[in-house]
């Protein structure tokens, strides 16, 4: 069982939770995710870790509810338990000197960004960071990627804070700018993450994305995760998360994140009419 | 005393009650039917049978013991070499081991010798808590088992029977590995494992879950955790595709996804389990072997109206069980024999829509023994479907090796042992079960989990300086 800490409400259905697992905090690098299993009978789901203190034996994660899991999950609160927290999974970002790195998150994924960007930071680059979400109240953690970066820059697609338009809008401004950028890094909507990585191929600028399909096992037993880059057929959980955007086949990728869209409505319509009738917490 | 010819039979629920559900469909023997079958035993003094069993259990003497009608001392015999004897009365393909070897069986069909296995094993879990067997004093060694399928279960069992202190670290939320993740409900309970994994624990195996190693922690940060041997008995858990277009198309599964959302996640309870499955009205399941015949199965159960089993030889080649073919045909999966598919198809919303297959012929046999299987020019036709499993194997996976990159591999990337007591490439570390000989049986990873545990505990008895540091 693992403890929630402490949870915090960051904006309309996002909710950020702090996790107590000395053992994964001890281990984990920027890049890595959990598994999360609520209860007995939940699903496995990957979260991305966000941020972690090796010394308090915590780890963060930042949730967007939209299933049923997710919604499950949001209604907990400090105090409860998680029954499985599994990793750190995956293979940790390849943090290393570039110049000026350009840091992108898009909406939830702004949050496992900052260990990213502090990463690069720390080691010496220069750190730009852009961050956007649909609206105002859904543009989180400003002040953390601020602490980690040198610039930052803020949109949102309904222009009610920063500018108006998409983050790959203002990475697209900030290139034309003639400065010289290392590397790029984007976490996000998938169709965020393709978006960024259409603005950087015509300049070549090296582009990473932390992609997110579905997963089961999430170590490499199943292949659910499996999406093509370069033409291969990669294992997201074990070859990933982090890929190189010009070679993503982003459209399997988004077919793929599809694939249960009718059994995911009629899980939250199953799970919303147990909640009305007081049967779960 | 004139034997009977044939084994006794054993009741089953009928196929077409059984498709629609995922409860057990070989139901046991009766008392009666148990006390029939073992009369048939002709104890042979040489035991053929025995010798056959790769973990040597004493099978007249536990069979006798049921004649007597000492159904404790049967379940004890058999304990004394096989702590898993609920699963492997179920499992283990008895067919081309003991009941092979079994002397009646060269004029009769031999002894049912697993399911009386079965019977004695569930005569216990049914009369409620197992006997505990007296346990030696602590040798104060620790010994980390990496994985909790049959082969670590096996190691562990052993070890802490000559009292060493043993911890598994599986890496799923649940112990048990393939029997849980990939045997069926309906082959092989789940409350059978549970009730095994906890007698094991009573013994005083300690049991984490959700521990990936590798990832977590290292070998050498287990060692520097105070353990003082690692058995690692991880399965071999890599999916195989056939490397053809259109797999990556939704509804495409490997069978360990396919399986893994049904038989861990109980995705036939959706929604009351969360965990969804996609099934379709027809479903194609490619390969010829157990997993072949589970996936096959399970999609019926799931409410497929046709699953066709697609296998590229012809029915003598199949690896599955013969029992398991039959059960499978008995429920109406259909048969493409010499059929091997060349590209699956799909629609514009990258949905699978068929399968395009070519014919084969038989050739030379191959390096396997088996007859190759050569393409009929021109032969290629389409099969309409919703649902494509692939169930043509497994490989190893490669997270815990590629963390360790002392312990050697060979080209496949199974773990390299000596034969004989399972040890690695790597000081202090042993190796069985299918990450060591690829996709094999149940009880042929036990085997080598009970070898590995006799090498380990006969290292940790060592005085140091005796001990083999070549």
């Amino acid at each position: 069982m693992y403890k929630i800490l402490n949870k915090q409400d960051l904006g309309p259905s996002i909710k950020e939770f702090l996790i107590s697992s000395p053992k994964i905090a001890r281990k984990v690098q920027p890049g890595q995710f959990v598994v999360v299993k609520i209860d007995e009978r939940g699903e496995r789901i990957p979260l991305t870790i966000a941020d972690y203190e090796r010394d308090k034996g915590t780890i963060t994660i930042v949730v967007q509810e939209a299933g049923k899991t997710t919604c499950q999950l949001g209604g907990l609160n400090s105090g409860d338990t998680l029954s499985d927290v599994i990793g750190p999974l995956g293979i940790p970002t390849h943090i290393e000197n570039r110049g000026t790195i350009v840091c992108v998150g898009g909406g939830v994924g702004i949050a496992p960004v900052y260990p990213v960007a502090r990463g690069f930071k720390e080691i010496g680059n220069r750190v730009i960071s852009i961050i956007g979400a649909r609206t105002r109240e859904l543009v989180i953690w400003e002040d953390k990627i601020a602490s980690v970066s040198d610039e930052v820059y803020i949109t949102t697609d309904d222009g009610s804070y920063g500018r108006k338009g998409f983050v790959s809008d203002e990475l697209q401004r900030l290139i034309e700018g003639k400065r010289e950028f290392g590397l790029v890094f984007a976490v996000g909507p998938t169709l965020m993450m393709r978006a960024v990585s259409e603005v950087t191929r015509p300049y070549k600028l090296r582009t990473i994305v932390s992609l997110n399909p579905i997963m089961v096992d999430a170590t490499g037993m199943c292949g659910a995760c499996r999406v093509s880059v370069g033409g291969k057929t990669k294992f997201v959980c074990v070859d990933g998360p982090d890929f190189d955007g010009h070679q993503v086949d982003f459209d399997q990728l988004l077919s793929r994140q599809r694939i249960y869209l009718q059994e995911e409505k009629k899980a939250l319509q199953h799970y919303n009419s147990l909640h009305k009738h007081g049967t779960l917490k | 005393m004139k034997i009977a010819p044939r084994k006794v039979e054993m009741p089953r629920q009928k196929p077409k009650v059984r498709v629609t559900n995922f409860n057990e469909v070989a139901l046991g023997y009766s008392e009666k039917e148990a006390q029939q079958e073992a009369k048939r035993c002709l104890q042979c003094k040489k035991a053929p049978c025995t010798k056959a069993c790769p973990v040597e259990i004493d099978i007249p003497g536990f069979i006798a013991k049921i004649t007597e009608k000492d159904y404790q001392g049967a379940i004890r015999k058999i304990k004394e070499a096989n702590l898993l004897p609920a699963m492997c009365g179920r499992v283990c393909p008895q067919e081309g081991l003991c009941e092979k070897a079994c002397t009646l069986s060269k004029k009769y069909e031999p002894v049912a010798i697993g399911r009386l296995e079965r019977f004695a094993a569930d005569w216990e879990l049914q009369k409620g808590s197992p006997e505990s067997s007296p346990l030696p004093s602590s040798t104060g060694k620790r010994v980390a088992v990496i994985g909790s399928g049959p082969g670590s279960l096996s190691c562990a069992g052993d070890l802490v029977r000559w009292g060493d202190k043993v911890t598994i670290f599986e890496a799923l939320h649940k112990p048990g590995g393939v029997l849980v993740y990939g045997i069926p409900e309906f082959r092989l309970p789940k409350a059978i494992i549970e009730r095994e994994v906890n007698y094991i624990q009573s013994l005083g195996v300690e049991v984490k879950t959700g521990y990936v190693i590798g990832k977590i922690y290292t070998l050498d940060e287990l060692f520097s955790q105070g353990y003082d041997a690692i058995f690692i008995g991880i399965g071999a858990g890599l999916p195989k595709f056939m490397d053809i277009p259109g797999e990556n198309l939704n509804g495409v599964y490997s069978a360990n996804e396919f399986l893994t959302r049904t038989n861990l996640m109980k995705a036939y309870l959706f929604p009351q389990y969360d965990t969804p499955i996609k099934i379709g009205e027809r479903v194609a399941v490619i390969g010829g072997g157990n997993v072949a015949m589970d996936a096959s199965r399970v999609a019926l159960r799931l409410g497929a109206q046709k699953v066709s089993n697609i296998y590229r030889r012809s029915p003598k080649e199949m690896p599955a069980r013969v029992e398991e073919v039959q059960n499978a045909k008995d429920e109406g999966v259909e048969f493409k024999f010499l059929t091997n598919p060349v590209r699956i198809l799909g629609n514009k919303e990258n949905w699978v829509t068929g399968i395009e297959c070519i014919r084969m012929e038989l050739g030379e046999p191959d390096e396997s023994g088996r007859c190759r299987p050569v393409p009929i020019k021109g032969s290629e036709f389409t099969i309409k479907v919703d649902i494509v499993v692939m169930a043509i194997g497994a490989g190893a996976n490669p997270l815990l090796p590629s963390a360790t990159p002392d312990l050697k591999v060979n080209k496949w990337g199974y773990i390299v042992i000596d034969e004989a007591s399972g040890k690695t490439s790597k000081e202090g570390v042993w190796a069985g079960g299918d990450i060591v000989s690829g996709a094999a049986t149940v009880i042929s990873a036990m085997a080598s989990g009970r070898r590995s545990a006799r090498a380990i505990h006969q290292y940790l008895m060592a005085p140091l300086e005796a001990r083999d540091f070549s």
